[in-house]
């Protein structure tokens, strides 16, 4: 068994230089790693393209890298609850590139895979195919015309898994599934931060979503916050 | 004239027994609450479930079970979770039988903008295009009219597209309306107390008044 522990954030992030490109898990604030973000805060790490399905909330999640003005470029595809966000946007501080959801997760898929790039229909005829190679493809006795996008690089991929294994297995827990599983396949380094690290053995292999080999270093997290961004409930009776 | 709850309650219609259904964020999640008892409808969220609840009763939300709107969801008996690359999967698969979700602005070709206003809203288009451009079967749940007074049931839109030749059917505080293969809205249903004048009047796109125009049973 290779052996992919390390001790804290710090070690995991060691390597994180200016101007990467860098994958980070999570829908909304659901499945974040929160100690990574931390982390990078603490060693300013700036010029960072990121990757992520969402941009945090002002006070909360790759919010906090948005408020220290330590991401130049955000790749998304839905940044709607962040006014940081949209001041810096609207001023021409941060780079967006809104992409659709699904094709962020294919893109990353794509890296995962091995596979340069992909066609989807989503985006046809929108500004999202400007500039992009367009085929006709038969599919499900339907013709229709399909968008190349290309596998996305990323330096490091940063995630959170609910358990994972000295070896670098890991499992997730219910929708903070979300990205977390494609992008931690995606990462030329992948740091996994885990709510609860076990010795390998412990998780049964019929049972991991993400095999250690994806996985370069893993750390059990500390302090999670998790908070909610929409707290919806209904009343017993 | 129909309220939200109303325009949903007509969608609910729609939905029939043993379908996957994706509902979108606004009127169409509001669509869940009218679908019969007894009925066996399978709610996907595109962050990642099939076979998603109601909201958890208080005090027992739970930070990781969240629905695509970022709300706190619970799960059914037989539900499954999977991740966001799988979850578009199913839907550029065509697996998902009905897509329902709001517009800004819908075309007489079946063309709709629902994610950009420039200059003013920004916020991305999260996996409407993706839904678009696979779903089978997509009713848009919208208000035919703005506060303004104007139509957005246009000859074309005006907004930034967030899909082409996708829609079939569209439902108003107003009216139900079919898109046409060779393009047109064709009213099939008027709301309680809406005139077909009223309708002519709410609609800048090409109108066709079915034979058989009746007012809706809800």
């Amino acid at each position: 068994m290779i052996n992919r522990v390390v001790k804290n954030a710090e070690e995991a992030l060691k390597g994180v230089k200016d101007n990467q490109t860098i994958m980070f898990g999570g829908f909304g604030l659901c499945g974040i790693p929160e100690n990574c973000i931390n982390q990078m805060i603490k060693m300013g790490t700036k010029g960072i393209t990121a990757i992520s399905n969402n941009a945090g909330v002002d006070d909360f999640g790759l919010g906090l890298l948005l408020q220290t003005k330590q991401i130049k470029k955000m790749i998304s595809s839905y940044v709607g609850e962040n006014e940081e966000f949209e001041r810096q946007m609207l001023s021409g501080e941060l780079e967006v590139e809104l992409i659709p959801q699904g094709t962020l997760a294919t893109r990353c898929l794509a890296a995962a895979y091995g596979m340069p790039v992909i066609y989807t229909p989503a985006g046809v005829g929108t500004e999202v195919a400007i500039g992009k190679e367009v085929r006709k493809f038969k599919y499900n006795g339907q013709e229709k015309e399909y968008l190349m996008e290309a596998a996305f690089e990323a330096d490091f991929a940063i995630v959170k898994a609910w358990k994972g294994d000295t070896a670098g297995n890991l499992i997730f827990k219910s929708t903070a599934r979300n990205f977390n599983p494609m992008m931690a396949m995606a990462g030329k380094i992948t740091v996994a931060e885990v709510e609860q690290l076990v010795p390998a053995g412990e998780l049964d292999p019929d049972q991991i979503h993400t095999p250690g080999i994806y996985v370069h270093r893993i750390f059990q997290g500390s302090h999670y916050e998790k908070r909610i961004e929409q707290r919806t409930v209904r009343k017993k009776n | 004239m129909l309220d939200k709850n109303g325009i949903a309650k007509r969608i609910a219609k729609e939905v029939k027994d043993g379908m996957f259904v994706n509902l979108g964020i606004g009127i169409p999640t509001l669509v869940a609450n009218f679908i019969p008892p007894g009925m066996s409808v399978e709610l996907q969220s595109e962050n990642g479930i099939l076979g998603m609840g109601p909201f958890p009763f208080e005090g027992e939300e739970d930070a990781d079970l969240i629905n695509a709107g970022k709300q706190t969801v619970t799960l059914l008996k037989g539900s499954s979770i999977f991740d966001s690359a799988m979850s578009f999967g199913m839907i550029r698969a065509q697996k998902v039988d009905l897509t329902i979700l709001g517009a800004m602005e819908v075309s007489e070709n079946g063309d709709i903008a629902n994610w950009k206003i420039p200059g003013k809203m920004v916020k991305g288009m999260g996996g409407a295009m993706d839904l678009v451009a696979s779903a089978k079967n997509i009713i848009v749940a919208m208000q035919q009219v703005n506060k303004a007074g104007q139509s957005k049931l246009l000859p074309k839109c005006d907004l930034p597209l967030t899909g082409i030749n996708c829609i079939k059917k569209v439902v108003t505080e107003l009216g139900v309306y079919d898109i046409l293969p060779e393009g047109g809205f064709k009213l099939i249903e008027t709301a309680p107390g809406v005139t077909v004048d009223d309708i002519k009047k709410a609609t800048a796109g090409k109108l066709v008044i079915s034979e058989h125009v009746k007012e809706m049973a809800i």
